[in-house]
């Protein structure tokens, strides 16, 4: 009865040669990818810690490195001061995030859709941007806070120095605060109603029941924000270069970065990067278990009837407070930024008279520099997305497939850069390929290397969000009807992913548009991108066209952030994967 | 020869013994169901004879050749047949009709050819006035009949359907279960279907291979399955029924309260020792005289300890007088019998069936 004589016999070898040709292309596909993870991911950690441990020239096995990168009180005083930037910033984080995320989450606070909005928005502005926009308002004197404060009073002098620690730890609170809410919202999201009203029943009252059953309910969500949000600010870069280095004190970045002046001097800074790794990691399994823990089940199970909670008056509270923090974070920054960016001199106020093209102008006819710098950071990110989605979508399909022994391995390497601080990764990349033999130092390749390696966590996760949300039994249909793998790979798989490979393009592009402290030890004279100008600019102290040059990096990103609404639904980028 | 032959076939998954030795052959144009509780490994053994799973002992062969075995296996696609998954795995980017013909094409088939035969398919599936549609414009029953058409429309050499019809709803899968069985007696494609649900592997096989633990409990005709159990697992697992023990001593064999002798019984009971019997609640009657004594038959006193009245039929549990036997009984809806009550109940030894 069937029309196609059943050819089986033309695919009839020996059973035992058939078994070792496969085994032999998935060995070799694994090799490959094994290879490519090791390039990529596993010798920068390595070099890393190997050079930690050598002498300059020789290579020498030493502690001399340690001996000096710790031997130096100023160098313990940048650790000391990480620490205190960490938990301040942690604190602080909590106290803006978790608020607002219970209102939106469970009351009817008024306009909740434009917080959310602007919660976003606090989300994808690079903390530099946040930092610029705060120095503006906030430096000595002459900031907008500061002469509004003295128009007021009639003071000689204004109240705010953002060249402090304090001002540093505010700064990167208002941008950070994003993760504490994601965290704290997407578990109170999950908390059934009846949780509250059956403390309700026995008497309790709003506050109470607030108190004792959903902020407990939710604690391991708070403490993993508290985490990231410690982790965000000992990383960052950007935001402590531009305060803590005029207000003249050090942490582990800006120390690390002092370490790459000339003579640059890798072994060191290896050497003090360790505690930055070791913290991370150590930080990082912490908040697994306190995630991970049973016993919460309500939380981690499917969210009951939801009911908002009533506030009665108090919210036009919750609102003023979430606008508050909408305006430090979000409002205040953005608008004098905006000023400066069109101001021939942001000093002199708002006035016709004062507004000018001539910054954008500068950068994108005038300047070739400026030009050739916007120019790469938009290729070298969308290489970097390409690069990093390609490999993780292959790895993701093996793994997922089960199509090589072993293929735990492969994902523990894609997911393993995710604890890796990207100063720190940077270093690791200079200390591998900067030198002889690949001698990479100052090319585009080195680049988009590094960011690759630093974003391939966010492309596998969401790569392999992606591949968990098709049925196999969609490839399976194709390979019984006679369909290879690679017909199924291209006529079912990739047609049906390309909405989530888009989004994850998205997630990665645009991290790296605005990536920072890995760029900043890996750039050359020919391959500067935005982030680096704006750090240079800012030691030029020219606050006009640096503003200007933020605007254009917003405007793409909120303009790539908005395609990536339309495409994969809102908010995309705050949920938690 | 058969067309599809399963013989010994063992899958082991780390420590778990998933599919244990089984030996199963399918004529051409057979329908045969494996049909057993969720884990007994008929899913495995469905996906091993499509070419997913590699076997880690015996063999699979069709026509004589040999498809798997632990040596080596030809893969899926190069085995024609054709499958129906849990999910339908209808592409959702492409329309019902270019789903239909994928198959089709890749068997490089003229373009005038497919299209006249995926026209001539949907019609029969009932289908073809939605041929442009996407499936995710589509309900369950309709993405069923595509699946279907999609799978026989290459005239595959054996049909695979791995729990099909578990996603819709009661009255739908009411219907599918005839729409497949008469889209056999249509084509005649050599079928193994997986299911969990009796009813389903009633309607549809002309075989039902009953699986439990990795291995074949019994392999046999609806009915045989039904009225001639072979094991206690078979008995329980298809339809309800009761488990009375008795003793044989050779010529006669007694049980809790009464005796049969043995020669009444059809099929073979031990001569000696102990046996076991599968009595289904209907082939018993309830009545409120003893019966006159026919050949073999018995009548037992019973009292009536619960009853559920159930429109069809009653549902009664009665206890012997004499004895500890407690037995489930099913009357007609006019029987009617208080709780309390003394019965009548009469066995029938043809009714009996002697498991293992």
């Amino acid at each position: 009865m069937t029309d196609n004589s059943l050819d089986v016999r033309a695919v009839q070898f020996s059973g035992i040669a058939s078994r070792l040709r496969r085994l032999d292309a998935s060995i070799l596909l694994w090799l490959a990818l094994i290879a490519l993870l090791a390039f990529l991911v596993l010798n920068p950690i390595l070099r890393l810690i190997i050079s930690s441990l050598q002498e300059t020239d020789s290579g020498r096995l030493t502690f001399a490195n340690y001996r000096v990168a710790y031997g130096n009180v100023r160098h313990l005083q940048a650790l000391a001061n990480s620490l205190e930037l960490g938990i301040g910033v942690a604190l602080l984080a909590t106290c803006f995030g978790v608020p607002i995320a219970w209102a939106i989450s469970r009351t009817d606070m008024p306009g909740k859709a434009f917080i959310r909005l602007m919660v976003f928005a606090a989300f994808v502005t690079p903390p530099y941007l946040g930092a610029i926009g705060w120095i503006l308002l906030a430096g000595p004197n002459s900031g907008w806070l500061n002469r509004v404060w003295m128009a007021l009073t009639g003071a000689g002098h204004g109240i705010f120095n953002i060249y402090s620690m304090t001002g540093l730890i505010v700064v990167i609170a208002v941008t950070s605060f994003p993760y504490t809410f994601v965290f704290t919202s997407s578990a109170l999201d999950l908390v059934s109603s009846e949780m509250e009203d059956a403390a309700n029943i026995l008497g309790a009252r709003t506050l109470r029941t607030t108190l004792r059953i959903t902020l407990p309910l939710v604690t391991p969500a708070i403490i993993g924000g508290i985490i990231i949000s410690f982790l965000e600010a000992i990383a960052l870069f950007g935001a402590p270069a531009l305060i803590a280095l005029p207000a003249r004190f050090n942490v582990v970045s800006t120390q690390l970065w002092q370490f790459f002046e000339y003579p640059v001097r890798v072994e060191e800074a290896a050497a003090y990067a360790m505690p930055l790794l070791a913290i991370t990691i150590l930080m990082f399994w912490l908040q697994r278990r306190i995630l991970g823990r049973r016993g919460y089940t309500s939380v981690t199970g499917k969210g009951g009837e939801r009911r908002m909670i009533a506030l009665g008056p108090w919210r036009w509270v919750m609102l003023g407070y979430a606008l508050l923090v909408c305006a430090l974070s979000v409002f205040l920054p953005m608008l004098v930024l905006l000023q400066a960016a069109f101001a021939k001199a942001w000093g002199r106020g708002f006035s016709i008279d004062n507004l000018t093209f001539h910054n954008f102008y500068y950068l994108l006819a005038e300047q070739t520099q400026a030009k050739q710098t916007i120019l790469n950071t938009f290729v070298y990110s969308a290489v970097t997305a390409f690069a990093a989605i390609s490999l993780s979508l292959a790895i993701a399909y093996v793994v997922s497939r089960k199509l090589v022994p072993w293929s735990n391995v492969l994902a523990f390497l894609c997911v393993a850069p995710f604890v890796v601080p990207g100063i720190v990764l940077a270093i690791g990349f200079y200390a591998a390929y900067a030198p002889p033999p690949l001698a990479l130092y100052g090319t585009a390749t080195i680049l988009i290397l590094g960011f690759t390696t630093r974003f391939l966590p966010i492309a596998y996760t969401s790569s392999a969000a992606g591949l968990r949300s098709i049925n196999p039994e969609m490839e399976e249909a194709v390979r019984i009807l006679g369909g290879s793998r690679l017909l199924a790979i291209r006529k079912v798989l990739i047609p049906l992913l390309k909405k989530s490979l888009a989004g994850a393009w998205i997630l990665v592009f645009i991290p790296a548009t605005r990536e920072l402290s890995s760029a900043v030890f890996l750039v050359g004279p020919n391959t500067r991108v935005i982030s680096v100008m704006l750090f240079d600019l800012s030691e030029e102290g020219n606050f006009e066209v640096l503003s200007a040059l933020g605007v254009i990096l917003l405007i793409a990103t909120v303009a790539i952030a908005g395609i990536g609404s339309k495409i994969i639904g809102r908010d995309f980028m705050l949920r938690r994967s | 020869m058969s067309r599809l032959k399963l013989s010994g076939l063992s899958k082991r998954f780390g420590a778990f013994l998933a599919v244990d030795g089984i030996d199963l052959e399918l004529q051409s144009g057979e329908f045969v169901s494996l049909l057993g509780p969720s884990g007994c490994g008929k899913t495995t053994t469905l996906r091993m004879i499509a070419g997913f799973v590699d076997p880690t002992l015996g063999t699979i062969e069709m026509d004589g050749q040999v498809l798997s075995s632990p040596a080596g296996s030809i893969p899926p696609d190069r085995r024609q047949m054709s499958m129906i998954f849990q999910s339908y795995a209808i592409w959702p980017n492409m329309t019902v009709e270019q789903n239909v013909a994928f198959g089709l094409e890749l068997r490089r088939i003229p373009d005038a050819e497919v299209k006249r035969r995926v026209g001539e398919m949907l019609e029969v599936v009932h289908m073809n006035h939605l041929a442009d549609r996407y499936p995710a414009e589509l309900s369950g029953g309709q993405q069923q009949r595509v699946a279907l058409a999609r799978a026989i429309v290459i005239r595959p050499s054996v049909l695979l359907l791995d729990e099909p019809l578990s996603n819709l709803d009661a009255t739908l899968r009411e219907e599918m279960r005839f729409e497949i069985r008469r889209l056999h007696d249509e084509f005649r494609v050599t079928t193994v279907y997986v299911t969990h649900d009796q009813a389903e592997a009633m309607v549809t096989s002309d075989r039902i291979a009953v699986m439990n633990h990795g291995h074949i409990e019994q392999v046999d005709h609806p009915r045989a399955l039904y009225n001639n159990p072979k094991t206690r697992f078979v008995a329980g697992f298809i339809g309800r029924t009761n488990f009375i023990e008795g003793t044989s001593d050779g010529s006669e064999i007694s049980f809790d309260g009464f005796a049969l002798p043995r020669s009444a019984f059809e099929r073979d009971v031990p001569s000696q020792g102990k046996a076991v019997f599968s009595v289904r609640p209907h082939s018993m009657r309830l009545s409120s005289v003893p019966s006159t004594a026919r050949d073999g038959c018995t009548s037992i006193g019973v009292i009536v300890l619960e009853r559920a009245f159930l429109g069809e039929h009653w549902d009664y549990v009665v206890k012997s007088r004499e004895g500890a036997l407690t037995l489930k009984v099913t009357t007609s809806p006019l029987d009617d019998f208080a709780v309390g009550a003394a019965a009548w109940l009469e066995f029938e030894p043809r009714h009996m069936a002697s498991i293992a």
